[in-house]
């Protein structure tokens, strides 16, 4: 569990690439990563609420989403812009959490088909900096660990749809 | 003697300028390359070595193959080569300069 | 004779600064950078005149570039979208130029105010790879290089 997802962070650079390899159809990972309303449910902070305020799933498209915690208090606003969207094949994004000094990143999603069942995703991120990758990297939240959990509740949750 | 290949010389040639671009994004063996050229194996392979000698691509072993690679290292250590991408943008913020220096704004 | 422009690429890292001082206000160094009519101005040359397609200079605004050739060809082609547009402050964009291998790229402008009538640009450019960064940097040395010897493989040509 959590382990499935592999991070791969070069010393010296300033991005790093998340690996993950899914029992799901590509269709279903990429409309995992696209539908505002399955986002919600797996691609959340620990112990906070998702909310997607806008969501244009569309080269040149924008959106925007907020975390809150069980008071309803916002604890997170991220949003960006959509470079590249080509279905099931690739997703080119900028990422920017707001109020946080921590600049914006290039996301660069590709999902591939492997068999009829079985996909895999490769997430290039780029930062402003090394710095500021190394010190996000050092932060319990953007760990490789948070982020393989977050997919195996997306493999689970997709599991509806096959 | 001068055992030591002139970086300048060896970019002279338009063939080894075409290699260098080529394998400047992703290594490649010297069948890969020659493979992209109307000139004979042996001469592409005369390229290679003298771009070789003179450091600007390096060689990898990879199994039984040879994968040539850019040694982009080499190749910035000669200034010059930035300076036509630094010119292009001088030139273009001297005219910004100049064409804001002479706004006025439609009223 | 001093470089105004400085081009600062480091060994090994996937990104470059540009950077410059300017004799204009940050308001005008800003403006030639937020009008599609003035863009074009300064990016043409008299060998590629630029062109904006489209232009939305506003966060999550999009923009589409052309640049033609003396004889109207198209050269390239280029579009993205600006995440963050900050007057007077900050340009934060993506680019990619069309049809071609060196991807995306992430750019961020800083606009400074020195004085009342001086400020400072710099251009921070992140692209996905080093050996891409490195390409672009080299591509006009490699062209100007092919420039020069077609002109003297002309001359000599001429010359038999």
């Amino acid at each position: 569990m959590g382990l499935k997802t592999k991070m791969h962070a070069e010393e010296g650079k300033q991005d790093l690439i998340i690996t993950r390899e899914f029992d799901l159809p590509v269709e279903l990972v990429f409309k995992a990563h696209v539908d505002p309303e399955l986002i919600v449910q797996w691609k959340t902070l620990p112990n906070t609420t998702a909310k997607i305020l806008k969501f244009g799933g569309k080269k040149h498209g924008s959106y925007q989403m907020q975390s809150t915690d069980a008071q309803g208090k916002i604890v997170s606003s991220v949003s960006g812009v959509i470079h590249e969207f080509i279905p099931n094949q690739k997703m080119i994004r900028t990422f920017e959490v707001e109020n946080a000094p921590i600049g914006v990143q290039l996301e660069i999603y590709d999902f591939e088909r492997l068999t009829d069942n079985t996909s895999k995703l490769s997430m290039h991120v780029i930062y402003e900096s090394g710095a500021i990758r190394d010190q996000l990297l050092k932060m319990p939240g953007a760990s490789g660990y948070t982020m393989g959990m977050a997919h195996d509740r997306m493999q689970e949750l997709m599991n509806k749809f096959k | 003697m001068n055992l030591r290949r002139d970086v300048f010389q060896a970019i002279a040639d338009p063939t080894r300028r075409a290699i260098l671009l080529l394998v400047a994004s992703q290594s490649m063996t010297a069948g890969a390359i020659a493979a992209n050229f109307d000139t004979a194996r042996p001469t592409v392979s005369k390229h290679l070595q003298i771009l070789t000698e003179c450091e600007l691509l390096n060689q990898e072993q990879n199994g039984r193959e040879i994968y040539y690679q850019l040694n982009a290292k080499k190749m910035k250590e000669v200034a010059e080569f930035i300076e036509p991408f630094r010119k292009i943008w001088d030139d273009r913020f001297n005219k910004l300069e100049t064409i804001m220096k002479n706004y006025k704004p439609k009223k | 004779m001093e470089q105004k422009t400085k081009v600062n690429a480091e060994d090994g890292k996937q990104e470059l600064m540009i950077t410059r001082e300017f004799d204009l206000p940050v308001e005008m160094l800003f403006k030639a950078h937020a009008e599609p009519e003035l863009v074009e101005q300064w990016m043409s040359n008299p060998f590629a005149t630029a062109k904006m397609l489209k232009f939305e200079g506003k966060k999550h605004g999009c923009y589409q570039g052309e640049s033609t050739d003396a004889n109207g060809n198209v050269v390239f082609r280029s579009n993205g979208m600006f995440h963050e547009f900050i007057p007077n402050r900050k340009i934060t964009r993506t680019f990619e130029m069309e049809n071609a291998p060196f991807g995306v790229q992430l750019e961020i402008y800083e606009f400074e105010k020195l004085t009342d009538n001086t400020s400072k640009l710099n251009m921070h450019v992140i692209f996905e790879s080093v050996p891409l960064r490195d390409q672009l940097l080299q591509l006009p040395f490699a062209q100007g290089i092919n420039m020069a010897h077609d002109r003297i493989q002309e001359i000599l040509g001429k010359s038999k």
